[in-house]
């Protein structure tokens, strides 16, 4: 064989194809070297790194920018819109709508978390350099995450999400806890990721590929034939154990046990990033394997000239036949998400009851939010088999639910960790009597948890909103509607439940006495902290009221299902 | 478009949450108390002028805004796009059940608000709160968006929280929390039905007239205009859902309604949203067995709160029940007659014993809400019963009336007793009936006044509280002779324990509590809330008519329109189904008797 022949059509997909849609992950990367280098070399030593990070990650915000706003059917649209769906690196990634909306969120919150660690003080110069690589590094995994396209993509940029992020968690070198934190989430992401690659093996040995798309044209054929000699059993097990491994990610129910220890034990400027950041590309990937598996591929474009590995565009008709091949996947699917994403939110908000430390309630809380957002992504699927469209409000929904939720709990970890700063203390107790002192930032974390319990008009109200729209819809509108039902029950209740622990904050904070042995601090608004607090709580209140614009940009993401 | 209502009502709705948010603001000092304390005043009197100007023709309309008397449709509608990705619209307007409910509000707040005068806690966050408080509460009786209705709805929880929590008794604490999740799970269950009949619902069922009507496609657009956004909204094809409640009612009393076909867990859709929305309100009215957060708030909220939660937040879910729950749902609401009637006679004698039971005065006065509310529901509820299916809409239509009027009443006379209360608290600290005595000597003035409160709240004829209690238990008559006697027999309770409070508290020899030398008489301020709300007590029971005027004309419509939909489209299903049914019997009879099985 000419290599020729084989490299050229390789060389086009690289450098024609994919890296023009991979510049956002380039820009990342190239910030980390430039981080790095800024640090090697004498002359640029006086450098802030935290700066140069800034700088690259405001470049990568841009092109992700460019990206979605460049996806047909958005309003902002400049220029030719990008195609709906292109596999990348011969099918190991994918850019679709769900990876250019997801790669936005990824970089804003850099661009929010760059403020916030300013503001707050940690790191520390000496350790501002490896800080800053190892966050980039974990949200260049994340990004990797939004668009994993191929089982063994996932494995690898969930590792390249989760090394990073061990580190951070025990970056408070001299405290016990945050030591203990970063060896917990080491040994129990090493654990996840184990099984997550027996079940990625299982499910190669059984479908002989593992590139989805493909993977899922297999499966269709398969439940055509009945799911023949006990293929459903190694097919059930290797997706269980693929499940592991993201539910590790997302924190779900009964893999959570980590997070509690890790939010306490990290500081708050890792909480938070953790929180958001994290959780939003775990969503994203539970959303890509989900639906990898339970859907055909739409029409890839354009198909890849080297096409060992994946398989040619299939055309309408086949399309359906496999839809409808992967109907008892997809229920398998819808049920098992449904049922960590359940049990997930309740004991996630249960946990949360006897919690004395802010950072733990947090970790709880942020829990229970995955929990409602593994309901959406239920709907989601569930949808998918019955009618693309309305699957695409599921998705939408979903998509929203992140963005809100992003500003709640970046906003909610910063005024923890300016308090920190203040009071030496993260106890929720030491918040006693705030309200005497500092009125603003008492009201701003009062608007920042009453979004999270879901009170309008606030917009963690309407990502609620948008989620229990979905699974309502799916109710009369999907073959797993009876379990949607339940979900939806499930979530209603869960919101009553959830109201308790966020009011014991905001009670503590102003009905309770302030200490009497010392003051509490003041922290005005009219500060460069309490602008920041500010500039963060402003869109919860906003997006609250007019989300018109932010749910046409969540929509793009619906894009994921052809017309 | 020009839509004239549209400044009025929106300066109505927001005017007390634009002050709120102008005086969170550090313009003016916190500690420039009296200031704040007028401001707040004059943002909930400026309401209230501009309400009284909107609903009484006589005053001449505010700003070509004019509520028209006996006119039964929605008026004064004000329609703008909000998001336009589920047709949730910015859509407000009035008519004669909602307007007196607005102005009730509006008139309220002032009179709360000079109440509150005696806070001196945090009073600037005080203000802030009470005004966003107020402009939940008128968001609740205007929006005519099912979206936005339940914005407003949770969007009171919040302040009132606050307002229990911070500025309450002792047990404050407890109290507020208890409201809150009462409420919020109330919200939690009202927001799965809104959905499931959001997305059962499909506009394009409904004919052009009707869409116009339920101001789907404005009425104040040009004939062509119409037409062309009548053609953009069926040309799509598929369904149209929306969260227009004048569009959901109609949806609900159509022949073949989707809402009566679909079925979840078994139950058609009417039925379960109907329970779902029920739920949800009658936690808010409250009635038995969900009423317990009702007492404890009311005990600690300060007086001023007290007579919002009692004179306003409590007909939110009366409101519901008659704006939602029967339009929308009305083949839940011919199902459910009994129970929402079980559930009103139920709270009435439980409110009335519980009520007798009380050493505490101002419990006592929470336990006469209940009680007082449960007439709302039997009247409410007798609505969709039909006695003998004779569809004799009269006798529904006096306990609607009757119950609506209830709700006026009661929003004055327990607003007045517990400012009455209040004002003995302002000066004893405390709320024990057994340690009262003798204030008629000691305060004649505000005794005489207070009494007259307290005989309204008795429902003494002449008085604002007998009209309403009369005509819910003379329609209840033509449903069950049961509830009918039980309700009657109930005014003999509420005497009772009236009776008894006024004999300890009012009458008798000498005061036999602590602070004896506190007993002044009334100031000046307290006087000038006392006044208005005796004079209403007097004034609507001597003549109803005032009310009624305003009342009678939309609930008459509603409640001949359901009348006719009982027979022409619930009986006539009923009718062919039962047919049906019958031909599948002789049809099974004739196969078996012929030894063919039937498929």
């Amino acid at each position: 064989m000419n290599p020729a022949s084989f490299l050229t059509p390789v060389l086009h997909d690289t450098l024609q194809v994919s890296l023009p849609l991979f510049r956002t992950e380039l820009a990342l990367a190239a910030t980390i070297v430039l981080v790095l280098l800024v640090r090697m070399l004498p002359g640029l030593r006086r450098l802030d790194s935290g700066g140069v990070a800034l700088g690259g990650v405001l470049f990568a915000a841009w092109y992700a920018w460019s990206d979605l706003r460049s996806l047909p059917g958005s309003p902002w649209l400049v220029g030719t819109a990008l195609p709906e769906r292109v596999e990348l690196f011969t099918g190991l990634l994918v850019f679709d709508p769900l990876t250019a909306f997801i790669r936005f969120l990824l970089t804003g919150v850099l661009v929010l978390f760059s403020v916030f660690t300013r503001i707050t003080g940690i790191p520390d110069r000496e350790d501002a350099a490896d800080f800053n690589v190892l966050v980039l590094g974990a949200t260049l995994g994340m990004c990797l995450m939004a668009s994993a396209n191929h089982l063994l993509a996932v494995f690898l940029a969930v590792e390249m999400a989760s090394v990073p992020s061990y580190v951070l968690a025990g970056l408070l070198k001299g405290r016990r806890t945050s030591s203990e934190a970063a060896l917990k989430y080491a040994v129990y992401g090493a654990g996840a990721a184990g099984v997550m690659l027996y079940g990625i093996s299982l499910l190669a040995g059984s479908l002989g590929t593992v590139h989805l798309p493909t993977a899922a044209t297999r499966l269709a054929a398969i439940g055509r034939a009945g799911f023949p000699d006990g293929a459903a059993m190694v097919l059930m097990l290797g997706g269980l154990m693929v499940g592991v491994g993201l539910a590790f990610k997302l924190s779900a129910v009964p893999f959570h046990f980590w997070a509690p220890d890790v939010f306490e034990g990290a500081s708050a400027e890792i909480g938070g990033f953790l929180s958001v950041a994290s959780k939003t590309a775990a969503v994203a990937l539970l959303v890509r394997v989900a639906l990898g598996f339970g859907m055909p591929a739409p029409a890839s474009e354009p198909v890849p000239q080297a096409a060992a590995i994946s398989v040619a565009a299939e055309d309408g008709q086949a399309r359906d036949a496999d839809r409808a091949g992967l109907a008892p996947v997809r229920s398998f699917t819808v049920a098992v998400i449904a049922l960590l994403a359940a049990v997930t939110c309740t004991l996630g908000n249960l946990g949360a009851y006897g919690q004395t430390n802010i950072k733990r309630m947090l970790a709880y809380s942020t829990i229970a939010h995955v929990g409602y957002l593994m309901m959406g992504v239920a709907a989601a699927v569930a949808l998918a088999g019955a009618n693309e469209s309305l699957a695409a409000t599921a998705i939408s929904a979903v998509s929203f639910y992140l963005a809100t939720y992003l500003f709640m709990n970046m906003s909610a970890f910063l005024i923890v960790a300016v308090l920190r700063n203040r009071l030496r203390s993260e106890e929720i107790s030491s918040y006693a009597g705030l309200v005497k002192t500092s009125p603003g930032l008492v009201v701003l974390m009062g608007v920042v948890l009453a979004s999270l319990i879901g009170l309008p008009p606030l917009a963690g109200f309407v990502g609620k909103f948008l989620v229990f729209a979905a699974l309502a819809e799916g109710i009369t509108a999907s073959a797993e509607g009876s379990i949607l039902l339940a979900l939806l029950v499930v979530g209603g209740l869960n919101t009553v439940l959830g109201l308790f622990y966020y009011l014991r904050v905001v009670k503590v904070m102003t009905f309770d006495p302030p200490p009497a042995d010392r003051p509490q601090p003041s922290v005005g608004l009219v500060s460069l902290s309490g602008a920041a607090i500010t500039a963060f709580v402003v869109p919860i209140v906003i997006f609250g009221v007019f989300w018109s614009g932010l749910y046409t940009l969540a929509r793009l993401t619906g894009g994921l299902f052809p017309d | 478009m020009s839509q004239p209502a549209f400044w009025p009502l929106t300066l109505i709705l927001f005017l007390p949450a634009i002050v709120a948010f102008v005086l969170s603001l550090p313009i003016i000092p916190k500690a420039r108390e009296e200031l704040i304390r007028w401001i707040a005043v004059a943002t909930t009197g400026v309401v209230f002028v501009i309400s009284l100007i909107v609903a009484v023709p006589a005053l001449g309309g505010f700003g070509g805004a004019m509520f028209s008397v006996g006119e039964p449709d929605m008026q004064l509608v004000v329609k703008m796009p909000w998001i336009d990705a589920f047709g949730i619209e910015y859509l407000l307007g009035v008519d004669g059940i909602s307007m007196p409910l607005v102005v009730l509000t509006t008139f309220l707040s002032v009179l709360a608000c000079a109440a509150s005068w005696n806070i001196s806690k945090h009073v600037k966050a005080y203000y802030v709160l009470f005004l966003l408080l107020e402009t939940g509460m008128i968001g609740v009786f205007v929006s005519l968006d099912f979206f936005l209705f339940f914005v407003f709805w949770e969007a009171m929880l919040l302040p009132m929280y606050f307002l229990i929590g911070i500025w309450g008794g002792p047990r404050r604490e407890y109290a507020a929390i208890k409201f809150f999740l009462y409420t919020l799970l109330g919200s939690a269950v009202m927001l799965l039905a809104m959905l499931m009949l959001y997305f059962n619902s499909d506009v394009t069922l409904l004919s052009d007239e009707q869409l116009v009507a339920a101001h789907v496609v404005s009425p104040q657009l040009q004939a062509a205009e119409q037409a062309a956004a009548i053609a953009e909204l069926r040309a799509s094809g598929s369904a149209v859902h929306s969260f227009n409640l004048l569009a959901l009612a109609a949806i609900g009393q159509m022949p073949n309604s989707p809402f009566a076909i679909a079925k979840v867990f078994g139950m058609n859709l009417e039925v379960l949203a109907f329970l779902l929305l029920l739920i949800g309100f009658v936690i808010k009215v409250p009635v038995v067995p969900v009423h317990t957060w009702l007492p404890d708030a009311h005990v600690e909220a300060p007086t001023s709160i007290s007579m919002i939660l009692a004179g306003v937040l409590l007909k939110l879910g009366g409101y519901g029940i008659i704006r939602i729950c029967y339009p929308i749902c009305p083949g839940g609401g011919l199902e459910l007659a009994w129970l929402v009637c079980g559930l009103g006679v139920v709270s009435m004698l439980y409110g009335a014993f519980a009520a007798l039971a009380q050493k505490d005065f101002k419990r006592m006065v929470a336990y006469s809400s209940v009680s007082h509310m449960g007439y709302v529901m039997l009247g409410l509820g007798v609505w969709s019963a039909v006695a003998g299916r004779e569809y004799a809409w009269e006798s529904w239509a006096q306990g609607v009336n009757g119950a609506m009027f209830q709700m006026l009443a009661h929003g004055i006379s327990s607003a007045g007793m517990f400012f009455m209360v209040g004002v003995l608290y302002d000066r004893v600290h405390h709320h024990n009936l057994d340690e009262f005595g003798g204030i008629f000597g000691r305060m004649p003035v505000y005794a005489g006044l207070a009494v007259t409160v307290f005989f309204a709240g008795l429902g003494l004829p002449g008085l604002c509280g007998f009209i309403g209690e009369v005509l819910v238990t003379l329609s209840a008559w033509n449903y069950s002779h049961v509830y009918a006697a039980l309700s009657a027999f109930t005014v003999i309770l509420t005497a009772g324990y009236i009776l008894r409070a006024i004999q300890r508290v009012y009458l008798g020899a000498e005061y036999r509590g602590p602070h004896e030398e506190a007993l002044t008489p009334l100031t000046r301020r307290e006087l000038a809330i006392a006044t208005p709300l005796v004079f209403l007590a007097v004034v609507f029971g001597v003549y109803p008519q005032s009310l009624f005027e305003y009342l009678t004309p939309s609930v008459n419509q509603q409640v001949e329109t359901l009348a006719t939909w009982t027979r022409d489209v619930h009986d006539a299903e009923a009718a062919v189904d039962a047919v049906q049914a019958a031909r599948d019997a002789a049809l099974e009879h004739v196969a078996a008797n012929s030894g063919v099985s039937t498929p």
